[in-house]
């Protein structure tokens, strides 16, 4: 057992308002500048929809993530040696047109233009070559609530697949809500697509990271994620991608998308796993079982023994405490309601989805149904196919989906009797059987989803930074280190490693 | 230590191996990791500010503005709220997308950074300087003469801008003010500038300057049409609605008509939230919006038909939950807290009858003290007449008896059981034509009044249960039952209009009801722009009201209505508004309300729509009337303001009218006699006098002409002057009998346009002058909300770069310049201000009945304060501007207040002085508590307030318990010793204190819900009877037909009218319904522009709409479309869709043309903004007043300037045209 912690998330989308703060917020820190004009770590999708870049989920396309063949693992991109005949040309990569070419207006024309016969206007241009052009043809969400219809949505891959459970009709309509960062995988195919090792899994939280110093520009990372959630930096010609905000989640502070979630959908949290099971659990025959196997590499951070092993293996004791603690084990572990996005990827990914409710589809006529247990619809009814969340979250398995959704319904109903009344315990006992749960576990479930304070969504231990061993130094030179080079220097001659 | 790495080393360290682990699949890596630092000092920064955004979208949020190496970086959302308590969702975080865009204006290309005047203008300036003795004179040589004018004024909009400086400028305004003031009047000097809550200094700068010289103030909340007029006709309110937390309380929530996760973005989660405790949701909207997302049921009723769905549920509420089955707990609020139980005299009409005024304590004894404004119901156990507290007339009579108290009384419902006969009385019905009827019998008693005539009198809600057809074996045309469509307002009725099944109706309505009933009143509507921006919304929302009073959810915590349109809520009220009109100095300001001003100013009443003269069962008087003949009549008999308010120049009018005698009321004899006279003129009579024009105008916080100015194309060609795309004439429009015009419509009245922004708005690009103004992170300010419980402060996060100044700091400027010019042109003066009969005054008794009275025509004496508007006598020490506008004036040792809530001074000068100072100006001022700059008045409206300050609270609530005779004073006792400055606020955001000021209570965790103090304090809405009023008794109400909800179909209104020449059209158009909702990605104008905005969406402008609607003109999603109709031409791209109903075509409010838009095909001019085929169409019934509740209000009552009545023509773009070389 090699006990490895990954600091995790929950995105809770049947909470999420499709607003895009989180997408702004982390683009005005970390890719509001030259060469990322058009990247935005965080992005919010309408579904059904094509997504950022378009039809990212088409791995036929983009040939990312991990495939199966002969039981064995492989890139879908292909191994090192097809990535050498392609290194100066991959084929397989998103290129402006799938993301979008950025543009901007001419404001000062506003201001500076001669005295005409019309009203000056700012006419768009684009950030790319600097020309103008007549109308934008394509942006980052650019079918935001359904925008461009049918001319859109039978692209979304997810739709194609489905098509005979999808009609796109006025009285048929439905939609999600998709925020997507990088996923920061167990099994990340982005670190093994890079010729030059520049993309690495930090060994104490899971963060993925492409070292700035290391990587060449090859790109083989961007198709290579099947979520296509690395980036290239045209004017550093290097490689980008989320980094879940290490410099605030060293700190004990959630990331950026998380803290300026206005939804409030964002939970943070630790998990510890078993590194030694990764490759195993990726390699499960059956995509549908893939959820399951995920689930299986992950530690009870109650027991006993995870808690002496992780001790020894370096893992202190908030940690431990931070992992029981965590709203991520809570909801995708413990209560399985948050579900991992595209698990046939066999990436193994660390941000989970609790997938929405929605509106019921044929409302109920006869009278004498109408209870107050009928309230709260039942989730057969519901608008969004749950073949189309289970393409989104379970390989396809809708037995998965529809217990989540049977648990997210007992909670209101359950809630709702407590609040209100109205409900015979007959009822609600067959309702709490029927959905494989206790009352306990609803009441704490609502807690959490409608509740919890900034303290419980997001519960994230500071960074280890005590595993440095010159940490005097680094208190009285940090980030000035270059005016105060080490070298030769007696200031702490008391300094000693405690292995020495 | 960590040695210095050697760099080739490291470069290659990549192909050091590490320790292989996970069956040789995953490496250990021992490389270095020293490059992390790098985003790690891009995270770092120097420090955070809290401040807010000043923008109409009702969020108020707290943000973190970051600031690194001297420059704003980003902004994150404060997080530091005061808890909601244990078990509740906390406010944090609170924030949107478009708020975290905003630092990208500080250093954007839009920026105006430094004064701009227009090119030719400019150039005359310098040159009548140059030749003029004094700048007034100069300015009179420029605007005197015609050629000269005209030079200027035909080159707004069309570029052509030149820097220069602050001195330059505010001489030059104060040039063109004084002698507009000289040449007309102080109040052809207006000011436009909305939502004093979202940045009250800011807005105060300008309305106080405007307040000292006798400028015309215009409102914003009816010009947007945001204010509900339903609000002051069933509550006596401006609006009042809980606070979104409240929405967790909540447990059966119908989101009708407002997209809270699109434009209440900070507040969406406590309706999500509330899903997971156990509430049930509902949506109702024409298209799928955001918000059907989070419900259980989408009711896709078609545009504009909600009235017609709540009535039906109106009807399935009435039937089951009052008479085919009573519930107490609604029986026992509706006795105590509605109108229902009053007493209403039926009028004969023919061999019918008709519902007249409320019987009065006056029409069956003289015993009582303003026993006209004391309504009356029939007592179940005496058997008798009775009389209860609360109605208006305990508002006046000195006595304490305003409250609800009942006592012993015990209000009878209904005279069904003991009926003396069952009259057939005619209801109006206007869902199938206007003007129409249906006959239904209703239990009356007979009476015999004070004289012994006899009276027909029945109940309100006798009257509601036969107007909403729930039969009780009655005769007359009763619906069989809910399956019968053809008798109104049955579920079967409804569902031909609105297209919703009518059993899903039924189950919601029953819902609702039942959960009602269950939990004692948490039922809640969210209602907004959808159901509240048309013509008719007063009906629609009082159609929708009767759910939540009929079911006892008003004045409950997780219940009632939740109106959200527009940010009207200032909760620092009573001190803002000394600080704002300047009340401290001069009494009685020009407050004028926005829709009358503009619908003459811009001319739009003379491009009227045809009279419907065809027969019609129901009234006539009154609803044939040209809408600006009635304005006029209401400006007559006092009832709307009206400023500019004489054709003469009120300051001559004064100085005559004194000189000739000898004490104040002779003067106010002499000047009404003049007016009987028609000696004097009314401005509003008199629109295209150029006399009447407003001369200056000053445009703040606001871009009116890219943004709320509806009929943009009237702005244009009418106020400014500048090149239009209108596509008709007046001469097959209707035009008004009794208001005198001239043959052609003036074009370009404005002789000044100043706009002051940081940043170039549509607004800007129309102005003679731009003023380079501070951003929301360079400034201090205020903010306040409905929708949270927090005061927020604006700090500066940098002091204000390049040539910008606050908008505080600028109006200081201009008044100084202004009081340094009339030292020699524009001595101190008596001036003369005729206000109209206001809310909350004891002129809301002035007119009984509600009957018209024209004294013109001799119906009545006329008489200033009763008959006619008030007579005002103001000094205006010109001057001393300056002096007075940085100083507070003694007035407030007499007291002041709001609202009928009263406030003594004494104490609070003394306190103002101690906490400001004492002004060291040598003024007029000196010594005086000190205002000089914008934190000060920030502390000055804190301390003067009962939500910010406890001692003025406390006050408040003992002032009302004289009234009331009820214990009060106990509500913020305990808060008694809470004062907020701005420090305090800006370490952490407190929670308002309660305040009688507003209607809910807020203390303890508690969530602010309002009315909640009426229903637990059994304090009178401020009413006419005191209680929440389903009936409207005013004559015109009645002849209108509303004295009722009903339903009234949405007008539809050609894109052309009879006779009018249409644009040729070869090629495929399609006419569709034109409505302009919020939009995601902007607030108003605001943010629209920012990098980020523009990316996240599509560039601006585009127009939404159902595909199959698109595929029938031949376009494809984000294809070029031009829309046009009479009123203007508006080009945009195409957004396709099937989440669109057919029919309808959402151009989202608000994108400005400013950006990306071509030229249009039909006369070659920039094509339009979103109002450029919009105007407004003014309501008759919103312009009553001088009678209880329906008596003006400043952006409190009055007619909205409602536009979403509006069809256009939709058809491709040919070709793309810049018009730019």
């Amino acid at each position: 057992m090699r006990i490895k912690a990954q600091v995790a998330m929950v995105m809770h989308l049947d909470k999420c308002i499709g607003c895009h703060t989180c997408s702004v917020t982390c683009k005005n820190v970390w890719t509001n500048r030259p060469g990322m004009e058009y990247v935005w770590f965080n992005n919010v999708e309408t579904r059904p929809g094509v997504g950022y870049p378009r039809e990212w989920e088409n791995t036929d396309r983009y040939k990312g993530g991990w495939v199966l063949r002969n039981g064995k693992l492989h890139l879908r991109a292909g191994g090192p040696l097809s990535k050498l005949a392609n290194i100066f040309y991959n084929p397989n990569m998103a290129d402006m047109n799938d993301f979008y070419e950025p543009w901007t207006y001419d404001f000062q024309h506003l201001h500076w233009r001669e005295k005409g016969e019309s009203i000056p206007v700012a006419r768009p241009r684009s950030m790319i070559t600097g020309n103008y052009i007549d109308k934008p043809e394509w942006g980052p969400n650019w079918d935001d609530d359904l925008a461009g219809g049918s001319e859109s949505v039978p692209n979304d891959p997810n739709v194609r697949k489905l098509q005979e459970h999808i009609k796109m009709e006025y009285e048929k309509t439905f939609m999600m809500y998709l925020p997507r960062i990088c996923e920061h995988c167990l099994n990340p195919s982005c670190v093994a697509s890079c010729p030059s090792g520049a993309l690495y899994k930090r060994d104490e939280d899971g963060i993925v990271l492409v070292d700035q110093d290391a990587c060449r520009g090859w790109r083989f990372c961007m198709n290579g994620c099947p979520y296509h959630k690395v980036y290239y930096n045209w004017n550093t010609h290097k490689a980008e991608k989320c980094n879940f905000c290490y410099p605030r989640t060293e700190a004990g502070l959630p990331t950026i998308c998380s803290e300026t979630c206005v939804g409030r959908i964002r939970y943070i949290g630790v998990v510890l796993y078993d590194a030694d099971k990764v490759k195993a659990a990726a390699s499960v025959e059956n995509p549908k079982d893939l959820y399951e196997s995920q689930l299986s590499v992950f530690l009870d951070p109650f027991d006993p023994e995870v808690i002496q092993k992780a001790q020894e293996q370096g893992i202190n004791n908030s940690w431990i405490q931070s992992a029981q603690e965590s709203p991520v084990y809570k909801m995708a572990i413990k209560w399985k309601i948050a579900l991992p996005l595209h698990p046939e990827y066999r990436t193994l990914p660390m941000v989970w989805y609790v997938p929405p409710l929605s509106p019921i589809m044929h409302h109920l006529t006869n009278e004498q149904e109408l209870g107050v247990d009928g309230f709260i619809p039942a989730v057969d009814q519901m608008r969004i196919p749950m073949e189309y969340l289970a393409s989104l979250l379970t390989a396809d398995d809708t037995t998965v989906i529809r217990k989540v959704l049977l648990k997210m319904a007992a909670m209101r109903v359950h809630m709702r009797a407590k609040t209100v009344g109205g409900i015979d315990e007959l009822k609600k006992s067959k309702l709490l059987e029927e959905a494989n749960t206790s009352a306990d576990e609803l009441e704490e479930m609502a807690r959490l989803l409608a509740v919890a304070k900034y303290n419980e969504r997001f519960v994230i231990p500071t960074g280890r930074r005590e595993m440095l061993d010159d940490l005097h130094y680094r208190q009285g030179a940090c980030s000035i280190e270059e005016l105060s080079p080490p070298e030769g220097m007696v200031t702490y001659p008391f300094e000693r490693s405690e292995s020495q | 230590m960590e040695k210095k790495h050697n760099n080739l080393l490291h470069s290659l360290k990549h192909l050091v191996r590490g320790e292989r682990i996970n069956d040789g699949w995953t490496e250990e890596s021992p490389s270095s990791r020293d490059w992390e630092s790098a985003y790690r000092n891009r995270w770092g920064h120097d420090k955070t500010v809290r401040s807010t955004h000043g923008v109409n979208c009702t969020g108020s949020c707290s943000w973190k503005i970051h600031v690194k190496d001297g420059i704003i970086t980003w902004e994150t959302q404060q997080t530091d709220y005061p808890s909601t308590g244990d078990d509740f969702p906390e406010y944090e975080p609170r924030g949107c997308p478009r708020g975290a865009s905003f630092s990208w204006y500080t250093y954007s290309p839009t920026r105006v950074k430094y004064p701009y005047v227009r090119g030719d203008l400019y150039a005359l300036w310098k040159e009548e300087l140059g030749k003029a003795k004094n700048p007034v004179q100069a300015w009179e040589n420029i605007v005197s003469d015609p050629v000269k004018r005209e030079r200027y004024v035909k080159s707004r909009g069309k570029g052509g801008f030149v820097r220069a400086t602050w001195n330059d400028i505010c001489q030059m305004i104060a040039a063109a003010s004084i002698y507009t003031i000289k040449k007309y009047g102080p109040d052809r000097i207006c000011g436009f500038s909305p939502i004093p809550a979202m940045s009250m200094v800011s807005y105060s700068g300008g309305t106080r300057f405007l307040s000292l010289i006798g400028g015309t103030i215009l409102s914003f909340y009816d010009w947007y049409a945001d204010l509900p007029p339903a609000s002051p006709q069933v509550w006596g309110d401006q609006t009042d609605v809980p606070e979104s937390g409240d929405w967790y309380n909540s447990k059966y929530f119908i989101i009708w008509g407002t997209n809270i996760p699109q434009t209440r973005t900070p507040d969406a989660h406590f309706m999500v939230e509330s899903r997971y405790n156990g509430t049930k949701v509902v949506g109702v909207s024409p298209d799928y919006a955001e918000y059907d997302k989070f419900a259980d049921m989408w009711l896709p009723a078609k545009a504009g038909t909600d009235g017609a769905l709540a009535m039906a549920m109106t009807h399935v509420i009435l039937k089951e939950f009052y008479v085919d089955k009573e519930t107490p707990y609604f029986m026992e609020y509706a006795k105590q807290y509605t109108d229902l139980p009053f007493l209403v005299q039926l009028n004969k009409m023919n061999e019918s009858y008709r519902s007249d005024c409320f019987l009065r304590a006056s029409d069956i004894s003289d015993q009582h003290d303003l026993g006209e404004w004391k309504t009356v119901v029939w007592d179940e156990d005496t058997k008798d007449f009775a009389i209860p507290n609360g109605s208006e007339g305990f508002q006046w009579d000195k006595g304490n008896k305003w409250n609800l108290d009942l006592h012993e009384i015990n209000p009878k419902m209904s005279f069904i059981d003991e009926s003396d006969a069952i009259a057939m009385v005619e209801f109006p019905y206007f869902g199938e034509k206007d003007g129409g009827m249906v006959k239904r019998g209703v239990p009356v008693k007979k009476i015999k009044d004070k004289s012994g005539n006899e009276l027909m009198i029945t109940t309100v809600y006798d009257l509601m249960l036969a107007h909403t057809g729930i039969g009780r074996g009655l005769m007359g045309d009763y619906p069989a039952d809910y399956n019968d469509a053809n008798k109104p307002y049955t579920p079967a009725w409804q569902e031909s209009i609105t297209g919703v099944n009518q059993s899903h109706v039924i189950q919601v309505a029953r819902e609702f009801a039942e959960n009602a009933a269950l939990t004692k009143g948490k039922s809640m509507i969210a209602m907004g722009g959808g159901t509240n921006h048309w013509y008719h919304s007063d009906q629609i929302y009082r159609s929708i009201l009767n759910l939540v009073l009929l079911t006892g959810s008003q004045g409950v915590n997780g219940g009632g209505w939740a109106h959200y349109v527009g940010q009207e809520k200032v909760r620092p009220l009573e001190g803002f508004q000394q600080i704002a009109f300047a009340n401290d100095w001069v009494k009685s300001p020009r407050l004028m309300n926005g829709t009358s001003f503009f619908y003459f100013a811009t001319e739009q009443f003379r491009y009227e729509y045809e009279k419907h003269e065809e027969e019609t069962e129901w009234g006539s008087q009154y609803t044939n009337m040209h809408p600006a003949d009635f304005n006029a009549l209401s400006a007559r008999l006092g009832w709307l303001p009206s400023f500019p308010q004489l054709s003469q120049n009120s300051l001559d009018v004064m100085k005559v009218a004194r000189g000739r005698n000898s004490d104040d009321q002779a003067v106010v004899n002499d000047i009404a006699k003049q007016l009987k006279e028609g000696k004097l003129d009314f401005a509003i009579e008199n629109p295209n006098d150029p006399r009447n024009f407003p001369r200056v105008f000053f445009n703040w916080r606001s871009n009116l002409l890219g943004d709320s100015g509806k009929g943009h194309e009237y702005f244009v060609k009418h106020l400014i002057g500048s090149t239009d795309s209108l596509l008709t004439d007046i001469e097959n429009s209707w035009q008004p009998e009794n208001v005198n015009i001239s043959e052609k419509p003036p074009e370009g009245k404005t002789d000044l346009f100043v706009s002051m922004d940081f940043r170039m708005t549509s607004s800007g690009l129309f102005s003679d002058i731009i003023l380079p103004a501070a951003t929301w992170y360079e400034k201090f300010d205020i903010s306040s909300t409905d929708l949270h419980p927090f005061v927020h402060p604006f700090n500066a996060a940098i002091n204000p770069p390049w040539d910008t100044r606050s908008d505080w700091d600028a109006f200081r400027e201009i008044a100084k310049a202004f009081s340094e010019l009339a030292k020699e042109h524009l001595p101190a003066q008596e001036d003369l201000v005729m206000s109209p009969l206001a809310h909350d005054t004891i002129n809301q008794i002035a007119q009984p009945y509600g009957k018209v009275k024209d004294w013109r025509k001799g119906e009545v004496e006329g008489i200033p304060g009763k008959t006619m508007p008030n007579f005002n006598f103001v000094k205006r020490d010109y001057p001393h501007v300056y002096d007075m506008w940085i100083t507070i004036g003694p007035n407030i040792k007499n007291g002041y207040g709001t609202k009928g809530v009263k406030i003594p001074g004494e104490k609070v000068y003394k306190e103002l002085l101690d906490r400001l100072g004492p002004s060291k100006y040598d003024g007029i001022g000196k010594g005086f508590p000190d205002l000089f700059s914008d934190k000060k008045a920030i502390n000055a409206i804190l301390l003067m307030s009962g939500a910010t300050n406890g001692k003025r609270a406390v006050e408040g609530w003992k002032s009302m318990e004289e009234k009331t005779g009820k214990k009060l004073a106990h509500v913020s006792e305990g808060r008694e010793e809470e004062d907020y400055t701005l420090d305090a606020l800006t370490i952490q955001p407190r929670p308002a204190i309660s305040t009688p000021v507003w209607s809910g209570l807020e203390n303890e965790n508690r969530r602010y819900s309002p009315f909640t103090v009426n229903k637990e304090f059994n304090i009178p809405w401020h009413t006419l009877t005191g209680r929440q009023s389903f009936y409207l008794d005013h004559e015109v109400m009645l002849d209108y037909g509303e004295g009722l909800p009903l339903y009234i179909p949405p007008i539809t209104r050609g894109a052309f009218v009879k006779g009018e020449k249409e644009i040729e059209n070869s090629g495929k158009s399609i006419t569709l319904r034109y409505m302009t909702p919020h939009q995601k990605w902007g607030i108003h104008t605001m943010f629209t522009d920012t990098n980020n905005m523009v990316q996240l969406f599509r560039g601006w402008q585009v127009v939404w709409m159902n595909e199959e609607d698109g595929a029938a003109i031949g376009i494809k999603d984000n294809d070029w479309i031009e829309l046009y109709n009479r009123n203007g031409v508006v080009v945009a791209r195409a957004v396709l869709t099937y989440r669109m109903p057919r029919g309808a075509v959402y151009m989202y409010h608000a994108q400005d043309r400013t950006m990306g838009v071509p030229g249009n095909t039909i006369n070659k001019t920039r094509g339009g903004t979103h109002n450029s085929v919009t105007r407004i169409y003014p309501k008759a019934t919103h312009m009553i007043g001088g009678y209880s509740q329906l008596s003006y209000g400043f952006n409190y009552y009055g007619p909205t300037g409602s536009q979403r009545d509006t069809m256009t023509i939709i058809r491709p773009l040919k070709e793309v045209d810049w018009l730019e070389d």
